[in-house]
């Protein structure tokens, strides 16, 4: 009863502990944000490698999102005769949740994990503790670099999701299933206002992408220096980044939409 | 491996593409930008009851929007709500016995102000207040009538 008492306790005190070095990991990445903004070359780099590389899943997706939520806001809208307001519908659901949920989910997936798999091979063939050799801060020329480059490229993704989503939804709702396209616009129009709308989305997203890079690089930081270490690195950065977005965004929204 | 060269023109590219992104929703997809003229004033209105109308509805003559609505507030002696609004000047002078109603675009629409003009020759300034004014038309109150009247009618009936 003792040894199982004096287990859990250890258990919750090693999840403490891990929660608190993953805080400092990040305090000490942001600290080292301006020796970053110095070397524009590495930031540069990382925005290519997290932002540009991902703009083809992006749009891809936000294409057909927006085009299937034309589809299903149509099939339930027709029955009340409310189809003039589907695009302020689709409109709404891509900017406030969508873009950057999906967005974010997506950007988990392909730039989280190859972060994750990068640096955590870095650890197991021992670039980082050769970089330390020779008096070259990993934190400072690896970590926050690519810390710096998917905070900036999350919230470009999601817009760009956003608009590519909205485009979609015209598309399907004016092209193919034919609402009147000047209905179509003015409802956006009238109804997505600036700071409520677009302000908290670039805000969420923002805010997921710092997340993602986060869990992404501290899992990649602290992998076990093994083929299988790095595999449950990658893993993790995934399934931990996916779960904390949504609970993330419902925290968010209730604070943003909720009062 | 991509040359550092190709590297920087594809991230400056994903950066020009971005920025056009959120343009395009601050212009195609937001209000902001329909400030119906650079020369504005102001007027208020009283009304005895403003229905659902918002900040940043339009106020329209004709159909013709000219204005926005930028603040609802409740006057606290009289219990009116008290609506103030911008009105672009380049859309002439409205007389000062112009007639201001709550309307409701389309059943279900949203709702926005309504101005008839009236016959003075005297104009509305900045600062004045719309004497005449109609309340919004609240939908619960018209099918308690509408019912109302129906029953009556079938009594007269019988």
């Amino acid at each position: 009863m003792i040894f199982w008492k004096y287990n859990l306790m250890q258990q919750f005190m090693d999840l403490f502990a891990a929660l608190g070095r993953a805080v400092l990991f990040l305090f000490h990445a942001l600290l080292l944000m301006g020796a970053a903004l110095l070397r524009p070359r590495l930031v540069i780099k990382q925005i290519y490698s997290i932002g540009v590389m991902s703009l083809l899943i992006i749009i891809l997706s936000g294409g057909f999102v927006g085009a299937v939520l034309a589809f299903q806001g149509y099939e339930t809208m027709v029955d009340f005769g409310a189809t003039d307001a589907l695009g302020i519908m689709v409109a709404l659901a891509l900017l406030r949740e969508l873009g950057p949920v999906v967005g974010a989910l997506l950007f988990a997936g392909r730039a989280g994990s190859a972060l994750s798999a990068e640096i955590g091979l870095m650890r197991a063939t021992e670039q980082l503790s050769a970089m330390e050799m020779m008096a070259v801060d990993p934190m400072a020329r690896v970590i926050a670099p690519r810390l710096l480059g998917g905070m900036l490229a999350m919230p470009l993704l999601a817009a760009i999701f956003n608009v590519v989503g909205i485009y979609g939804g015209y598309l399907i709702g004016v092209e193919v299933l034919g609402v009147d396209r000047g209905s179509f616009w003015s409802q956006i129009q009238h109804g997505v206002e600036w700071g409520k709308d677009i302000g908290n989305s670039l805000i969420k997203s923002f805010i997921f992408g710092v997340v993602v890079t986060w869990i992404a690089v501290y899992n990649g930081y602290t992998a076990e220096p093994s083929p299988e270490g790095v595999g449950r690195a990658t893993t993790l950065t995934v399934v931990l980044s996916s779960v904390i977005v949504l609970a993330l965004d419902f925290v968010l929204t209730a604070i943003m939409f909720g009062g | 491996m991509v040359s550092s060269r190709m590297i920087e023109a594809a991230v400056g590219m994903f950066l020009c593409v971005g920025v056009a992104a959120i343009f395009v929703l601050t212009l195609q997809a937001s209000s902001m930008n329909r400030v119906p003229s650079k020369e504005i004033y102001t007027v208020r209105a009283r009304f005895e009851n403003v229905g659902s109308l918002r900040v940043g509805a339009p106020v329209a003559v004709a159909g013709v929007t000219i204005g926005r609505v930028t603040d609802i507030t409740l006057d606290k002696k009289m219990f009116e709500g008290v609506v103030s609004m911008t009105l672009g000047k380049d859309f002439g002078e409205l007389p000062k016995d112009s007639n201001a109603s709550v309307l409701t675009r389309g059943l279900l629409g949203e709702q926005y102000i309504g101005i008839t003009p009236g016959g003075l020759e005297e104009p509305l300034r900045d600062g004045d207040e719309i004497q005449l004014t109609q309340p919004a038309v609240v939908l619960e109150d018209l099918i308690g009538k509408f019912l109302y009247n129906a029953g009556t009618s079938q009594d007269h009936q019988q």
